[in-house]
């Protein structure tokens, strides 16, 4: 057969096709399970990091198993779904934060002039997580994600048992510029979160992440954090983001529910 | 793809001999590292080298992603290179290029999930990796497989070279790390050292294959183009 004949051409495009995709589908069916798993073990590890549980000489499986409690919540009411209410289709495993937001029975889209965050969509249900010690609330971890300057930010930030001041925040998942806005990951920036004020005295949101340094001198300087140096518009989204997250559209409701109920847990 | 056929023209013959000999194989692996590099000498593939290179951690793993590509695409292409249809060479190059690149993509994120989320999207950017349509087209479609394997591999180390280099110069002067590890005491942290910002930026990446190109060239003057 010629090699330029047409049914060459056809017979070789469409032979090399099928075993290129054997190939492909091969090596993707035999990873997934692995890839799978480092996903979750991720976002374990991460769930940790944000509740002050990380140690990376342990387990992390184990830690999460045994402190870590995952509570589904209705964002729209603040309800708390137990487990046998959970909508068909959701349970902690398996649950992905970004296939939520965009499906269209699980997700909504947010309202322009409320998505300060810009994310466009959010879950309408969603699992936190309470860290407890000896049966009683310690910390509660929020799963938390906006738009910096190139990317979506997903993250948690978590909040002590008087639902009030902040403990952490990290980010698992961003694509800011390194040294700049990728400084969300420095350890040392991190480290300005713990025992700050989310809200303010009347239950506002007033945490925010300013530019430049914060005053410590200042009356509001338990509300404010530093801003990353040379990264302005990641500054901005960082700070939208919290306000978005703790506020009425985020877990403002929710919180009010563990409040009313008192905080046991 | 002006580059592609750029390529086309300049690629080197080689003697059609079918055994290889020790020296030709010798030749086929190095001559791509210093005295053909292929972004230091025919500067393609540079977009890579300027996204993933801000860390050296990356810039070994993108490495070693690339050449692991680059060699399988060409003994790939060489074995069927008598029988592709000159009508749809490309396609079938850049299929077979394809399939490869979402091998290993998968492959990091199985084996190497922290660094996968790092490199995002670049592996998956290998696909239009100029070097690797340049060997497929200029090179493999002529030449048979061991000749292709050498010759994938060495133009695979010769982008690795640079990537090294220049990820071994942003994230030291940039952050003041090696693989992750302090070697220059950040101010920020207590130290002496104050980083270069410019070294994170893609940017420096362009300034540093600058210099490399220049040191090259100083040590071997015979690169130098004729004005």
């Amino acid at each position: 057969m010629q090699n330029d004949s047409i049914q060459k051409t056809i017979f070789v495009a469409v032979a090399l096709c099928l075993v290129c995709s054997l190939f492909v589908s091969l090596t993707a069916v035999s990873l997934h399970d692995i890839q799978k798993e480092n996903k979750r073990l991720d976002k374990v590890k991460n769930i940790l990091i944000a509740g002050g549980l990380y140690d990376p000489s342990v387990d992390v499986q184990s830690v999460y198993e045994k402190k870590v409690v995952p509570l589904l919540i209705e964002l729209d009411t603040g309800q708390i779904l137990n487990s046998e209410e959970y909508p068909d289709g959701i349970d902690a495993d398996t649950y992905d934060l970004k296939k939520m937001a965009a499906d269209p029975t699980f997700g909504r889209s947010v309202d322009a002039d409320r998505d300060i965050a810009n994310i466009r969509n959010r879950p309408k249900y969603i699992f936190v997580y309470k860290v407890m010690e000896n049966d009683k609330l310690q910390r509660i971890i929020l799963p938390i994600y906006g738009y910096g300057l190139w990317s979506t930010l997903y993250g948690f930030v978590s909040l002590g048992n008087d639902l009030q001041s902040i403990q952490g925040i990290t980010f698992y998942e961003h694509g800011e510029t390194p040294g700049l806005g990728g400084e969300v990951d420095n350890a040392r920036w991190k480290g300005l979160w713990p025992g700050k004020q989310a809200f303010d005295d009347v239950g506002n949101v007033a945490i925010s992440v300013i530019k430049g340094q914060v005053n410590p001198k200042s009356a509001k300087a338990k509300y404010q954090v530093d801003g990353l140096s040379g990264a302005t518009i990641t500054t901005r989204g960082l700070d939208s983001m919290l306000k978005y997250w703790l506020g009425n559209e985020g877990y403002g409701r929710f919180l009010n529910t563990l409040k009313q109920g008192g905080v046991r847990g | 793809m002006a580059e592609v056929i750029e390529r086309e023209e300049q690629a080197p013959e080689v003697p059609p001999s079918p055994s290889l000999t020790a020296k030709e194989a010798k030749s086929l692996l190095w001559t791509p590292v210093f005295d053909d590099n292929p972004i230091g000498r025919q500067v393609l593939g540079v977009c890579s080298a300027l996204a993933v290179t801000t860390k050296l951690e990356t810039s070994i793993v993108m490495s070693m992603a690339v050449i692991f590509v680059m060699a399988l695409s060409n003994i790939s292409v060489s074995l069927i290179r008598n029988h592709i249809p000159s009508s749809v060479r490309i396609i079938v190059q850049m299929t077979i290029i394809a399939a490869l690149v979402i091998i290993a993509d998968e492959a990091i994120q199985a084996f190497a999930y922290d660094i996968s989320k790092q490199l995002s999207i670049f592996v998956g950017l290998i696909i239009t990796n100029c070097i690797i349509m340049g060997r497929a087209e200029g090179f493999a479609m002529k030449n048979p497989p061991t000749h292709s394997l050498l010759d994938g591999l060495g133009n695979g180390f010769g982008y690795s070279t640079i990537l090294i280099v220049v990820g071994f110069f942003r994230e030291l002067l940039g952050s003041g790390k090696l693989l992750g590890v302090d070697v220059l005491p950040l101010v920020t942290e207590g130290g002496w050292y104050m980083p270069n910002g410019l070294m994170l930026l893609s940017p420096s990446a362009f300034f540093l294959i600058g210099f490399f190109i220049w040191v090259v060239r100083a040590w071997k003057p015979e690169q130098v183009e004729e004005d």
